[in-house]
C-alpha cells in the first residue's frame, strides 16, 4: 500500500511511521503545519504539535527511516475547525475536546481526502489504538479497539471516525505493549526523537495555561463577571466570566462562603447566557443518566437495551452502561450502572463492547 | 532514473572542481600564517582571487570571499547602509534603502531587518515594483530616487530573478544612480556563469555570487567591491579580507570556486545555448501536456536566463505537484522560499501582479550543465498526469 505517515515530530509518531515501512508499505511522511505559518509566531514555542522544531524532528526521522518528507499547511483547517471551534464551545458554557476535533476535521478529513487525492491509499498516525478486521471482527467490519496498552490508549479521541474513515486509517501503535516500548524501539531504531517529552496539553495553548489563553479569545459576553451559587441559589463568589468553567471542576472557584459541610465543591453547570457558575457538592455532581448528540457510529448502530461501557473523557474509567434510547438525529440516551461525577457538556460520549469501539455522541447538557 | 531539474538551487560539482577542492583541503595551513605552508595557502587563495577577478572583470582587490549568497548580500546591505548613513563620509540623512520587490530574501530580509531594528538607525525601505514579467519598472525607481535623491542610502537590483529567471536592467539602474552618487549592489547569485557578467563594465559599486550555482562547493562565494568603497564589516575578527570579512579563508573552497568560475565563463555561451534549446523544447513538452499552463517570466531571449523555466499550473498546488514529480523522479522547485517546508505565496509571484490562487500552481524547472534531452522527456512523460492528479487533489482540499 501507499501509505502516508503523518509524523508530528513526536517519538510515537515516528515509531508508527517505522513499522509501516517495515510492513512493506510504501510510506511517504507528512507533517502538518497548524500554527500560524507566520515564522515569527512560533519560535521559542518549547511545547505544541507544530513548533519550528518539531518540523525539524520530523524531518530527521523522516531521514533517519529513508523516506520522503513533505509539510503540508493545513493551519486554515486547523484554525477554524479546531481552534475557533475551541472558543465557541468554551463561549456556551461547553468543554471541547480539541483533540476528537482535529481528528474528526483535519487528520482524518481534510488530510485523508488530500492523500487518497494524491493516490495514497491509508493514513497512518502514531495514535494507541487498534485497527481490527477479518475474521477476529466480530461484526464483520473493519472495528477500532482499544490498544493493547490500556494506559496510553486513545481510541477514546478515534471514536469519532465512521467507517469510510478507518478504512484508510492505520494505527501502527495499536499492538505495542507500552510506551517504554516504543520509546525503546525508537532509540534501537536510531530516531533521536526517542526521549522527547510527550505532549500532554492542548498543542496550540503554548504555555498549558488555556483559562489564560482562553480570556484572550472569547467574546465579551463570555468574560462578563457573574455570580456563582449553590444548588439552592445561594450566593457563594463571583466569578470573571463564566465560560472557561468546566462541569466537575473543583479547583480555581475562589468561593468565599464556605460549604455548610465543609466538603469540596465542584462546578455542577455552567451558563453562560445567564453568566452563572453553580457549584455543590460531590453528590449534586453525579449523574446516571448520559445524553449525547451528533452520534457517530464506528460500525454497526448499537441497540436499544444494549449492555455497553462508556468513557466521558480522554483516559477517564469506563463505565458499564445500558443504552435507552437512539434517535433517528443522531441522539443517544444511556443509563449508567452507577452514577458518574463530572460529565462535562461537549466532551465525548464514547461506548465501547469490550474493547470495541462502537461509536461516540457529544454530551449534552 | 531522476531527472534533476533544480540547477537554480543547487547545481553538481564541477568534477574538475570537486579534484581542486581535494587536492587543497588536505594540506596544512593557515593563509593568515607567515611560515610556508601559510604561504603556500595564501598564495593559493591569492591566485584563485586573481582567476575569479579576471573571469567576472574585476580587480582581483575587489573580490572579497564570503560564506556564499546571503552573506554576500547582508554584507553588501548592511555594510552599505551603515558606510553610507554613519561611516567616516557617512550621511545621516541617508535613510532610504531602495530594493526591487522581486529580491532574494538574503537582500530582502536584511533590509528589512534594519528597517525594524535599532542598529538600522531609522532605515526606511522601499520596494520597487516590477511589471508582469518581473522586471523593475525603471519609472518607480526613478521617482523613488528624485523625490529625495540625498536621502538615498543604497540601492539593491537582482541581476536575474531566482524564481523567474527574468534578467533585470542593471544598466539603466546604474546610470540613474550614479548621477546622484548612489551605490548599486546587485545579488548576481543567479546570474554568474549563466549570462555575461563585467563588474567593471556593469558599474555597479558591489555585486554578490556564489559557488554552488555555478559548480563549486556549497558555502563559498564572494561579493565584488568596487575599489575604495567604504563598507562597514558584518563579521569582527582576525581583520582578513581586507577588514571586511574576518574569518579563516577557506583555502580549498576558494579554489574550487576559481576552478568552477572559469569554467563557467569560459564555456558561457556553448551551455547558453544549449539550455537555451533545452528550454524552449521543454516548455513546448510541457504546454503540449498541460496546454492552459502559463510560462511566467520576462518573453525576450535577452531579459531571461538561458536554462530557466517557470510555470504556474491554474487548479493545482505547487506543492502537490512536486510531491507527483518527485514519486515520479523529477526533481524541481516551486521556486519560493520556504519556512520549516510551508509553502507560502511567493512575493515574486505576487509582486508580478499574480493572485495568490494563481501563484499556488508554481511550478520551476532549472536546466543546468548536466542536463539532457532524457531530463526533458520525463518531464513530459509524467506532467500530464501528474497535473491531473494535482487538481483533484486541490478539488478535494477545497471541497472536504
Amino acid at each position: 500500500m501507499r501509505v502516508l505517515a503523518a509524523l508530528s515530530g513526536g517519538v510515537d509518531s515516528a515509531v508508527a511511521a517505522a513499522r509501516a515501512v517495515d510492513a512493506g508499505h510504501e510510506v511517504v511522511a507528512v507533517h502538518l503545519a497548524l500554527a500560524s505559518a507566520s515564522p515569527s509566531a512560533t519560535p521559542g514555542r518549547a511545547r505544541g504539535c507544530c513548533t519550528i522544531e518539531d518540523s525539524r524532528d520530523a524531518r530527521r526521522a523522516a531521514d533517519v527511516l529513508g523516506i520522503p518528507f513533505y509539510v503540508w499547511d493545513l493551519s486554515e483547517r486547523f484554525g477554524r475547525d479546531v481552534v475557533d471551534d475551541f472558543v465557541a464551545e468554551y463561549a456556551a458554557g461547553r468543554t471541547p475536546n480539541p483533540c476528537v476535533r482535529c481528528n474528526q476535521k483535519v487528520k482524518f478529513a481534510a488530510l485523508a481526502d488530500r492523500a487518497l487525492a494524491l493516490g495514497f491509499d491509508a493514513v497512518a498516525t502514531g495514535h494507541y489504538a487498534r485497527i481490527v478486521e477479518g475474521a477476529e471482527a466480530v461484526t464483520g467490519t473493519r472495528e477500532l479497539h482499544r490498544s493493547h496498552d490500556l494506559a496510553k490508549d486513545q481510541s477514546y479521541v478515534l471514536a469519532v471516525l465512521p467507517p469510510h474513515r478507518l478504512a484508510t486509517a492505520l494505527f501502527p501503535l495499536g499492538t505495542a505493549a507500552t510506551k517504554d516500548e516504543v520509546r525503546a524501539e525508537a532509540a534501537a531504531r536510531g530516531l533521536a526523537l526517542a526521549d522527547k517529552p510527550d505532549s500532554t496539553d492542548i498543542c496550540f495553548v503554548p504555555d498549558g495555561d488555556t483559562r489564560a489563553w482562553l480570556g484572550a479569545r472569547l467574546p465579551e459576553g463570555a468574560r462578563e463577571p457573574g455570580d456563582v451559587v449553590d444548588s439552592s441559589g445561594r450566593r457563594v463568589g463571583t466569578h470573571d466570566g463564566a465560560a472557561g468553567y468546566t462541569v466537575g471542576q473543583r479547583r480555581g472557584l475562589r468561593l468565599g462562603v464556605p460549604a455548610a459541610d465543609g466538603k469540596p465543591r465542584y462546578v455542577l453547570s455552567v451558563s453562560v447566557a445567564e453568566r452563572r457558575v453553580v457549584v455543590g457538592s460531590a453528590e449534586e455532581l453525579a449523574v446516571d443518566v448520559l445524553s449525547g448528540d451528533g452520534a457517530v457510529w464506528c460500525g454497526p448502530a448499537p441497540q436499544s437495551g444494549q449492555r455497553l461501557g462508556a468513557q466521558v473523557r480522554a483516559h477517564g474509567a469506563e463505565l458499564p452502561c445500558t443504552v435507552e434510547d437512539l434517535d433517528d438525529d443522531g441522539g443517544v440516551r444511556v443509563r449508567l450502572d452507577e452514577p458518574a461525577r463530572g460529565v462535562a457538556p461537549g466532551q465525548l460520549l464514547a461506548l465501547y463492547d469490550g474493547t470495541r469501539v462502537v461509536g461516540s455522541a457529544t454530551l449534552a447538557a | 532514473m531522476t531527472a534533476y531539474l533544480d540547477h537554480a538551487a543547487d547545481t553538481p560539482v564541477l568534477p574538475a572542481a570537486a579534484e581542486a577542492v581535494l587536492a587543497e583541503m588536505t594540506r596544512a595551513g593557515n593563509a593568515s600564517a607567515l611560515h610556508s605552508s601559510g604561504r603556500a595557502a595564501r598564495r593559493v587563495v591569492e591566485e584563485s582571487r586573481e582567476e575569479i577577478a579576471a573571469a567576472i572583470g574585476a580587480r582581483p582587490g575587489e573580490v572579497v570571499l564570503t560564506g556564499g549568497g546571503t552573506e554576500s548580500d547582508n554584507l553588501a546591505v548592511k555594510g552599505l547602509y551603515w558606510a553610507r548613513r554613519s561611516g567616516a563620509d557617512g550621511d545621516p540623512r541617508r535613510t532610504r534603502i531602495l530594493v526591487s520587490a522581486v529580491e532574494h530574501h538574503g537582500v530582502l530580509d536584511p533590509a528589512h531587518w534594519l528597517g525594524e531594528h535599532p542598529a538600522g538607525l531609522g532605515a526606511q525601505v522601499e520596494e520597487l515594483p516590477v511589471d508582469g514579467e518581473g522586471r523593475l519598472r525603471l519609472d518607480a525607481l526613478r521617482e523613488s530616487v528624485e523625490r529625495d535623491p540625498a536621502s538615498v542610502a543604497l540601492i539593491s537590483v537582482m541581476w536575474a530573478n531566482n524564481e523567474v529567471g527574468t534578467l533585470q536592467p542593471i544598466a539603466e539602474v546604474v546610470e540613474l544612480a550614479a548621477r546622484h552618487g548612489i551605490p548599486v549592489h546587485s545579488d548576481a547569485v543567479q546570474a554568474v556563469g549563466q549570462v555575461p557578467v563585467d563588474f567593471a563594465a556593469s558599474g555597479l559599486t558591489a555585486l554578490s555570487f556564489t559557488g554552488h550555482k555555478l559548480g563549486a562547493t556549497t558555502g563559498v562565494g564572494g561579493l565584488v567591491l568596487r575599489r575604495g568603497t567604504p563598507l562597514v564589516p558584518v563579521l569582527h575578527g582576525g581583520g582578513q579580507e581586507g577588514g571586511v570579512r574576518s574569518g579563516s579563508v577557506d583555502a580549498a573552497a576558494a579554489r574550487g570556486l576559481a576552478v568552477a568560475t572559469t569554467a563557467a565563463v569560459a564555456t558561457l555561451d556553448e551551455r547558453a545555448a544549449a539550455l537555451r534549446a533545452l528550454r524552449d523544447q521543454l516548455a513546448a513538452g510541457v504546454l503540449a501536456v498541460v496546454p492552459d499552463a502559463v510560462v511566467r517570466g520576462a518573453v525576450r531571449e535577452e531579459h531571461r536566463l538561458p536554462g530557466l523555466l517557470h510555470i504556474t499550473v491554474p487548479g493545482a498546488e505547487g506543492d502537490a505537484l512536486l510531491y507527483l514529480l518527485d514519486a515520479r523522479g523529477v526533481e524541481c522547485s516551486t521556486g519560493s522560499a520556504c519556512t520549516a517546508g510551508v509553502p507560502q505565496p511567493s512575493h515574486v509571484l505576487r509582486a508580478m501582479g499574480l493572485s495568490d490562487a494563481d501563484a499556488a500552481g508554481a511550478l520551476r524547472f532549472s536546466l543546468g550543465r548536466t542536463s539532457t534531452t532524457a531530463d526533458v522527456a520525463r518531464v513530459v512523460e509524467v506532467l500530464g498526469p501528474v497535473v491531473e492528479r494535482a487538481r483533484t487533489a486541490g478539488l478535494a482540499l477545497a471541497g472536504s
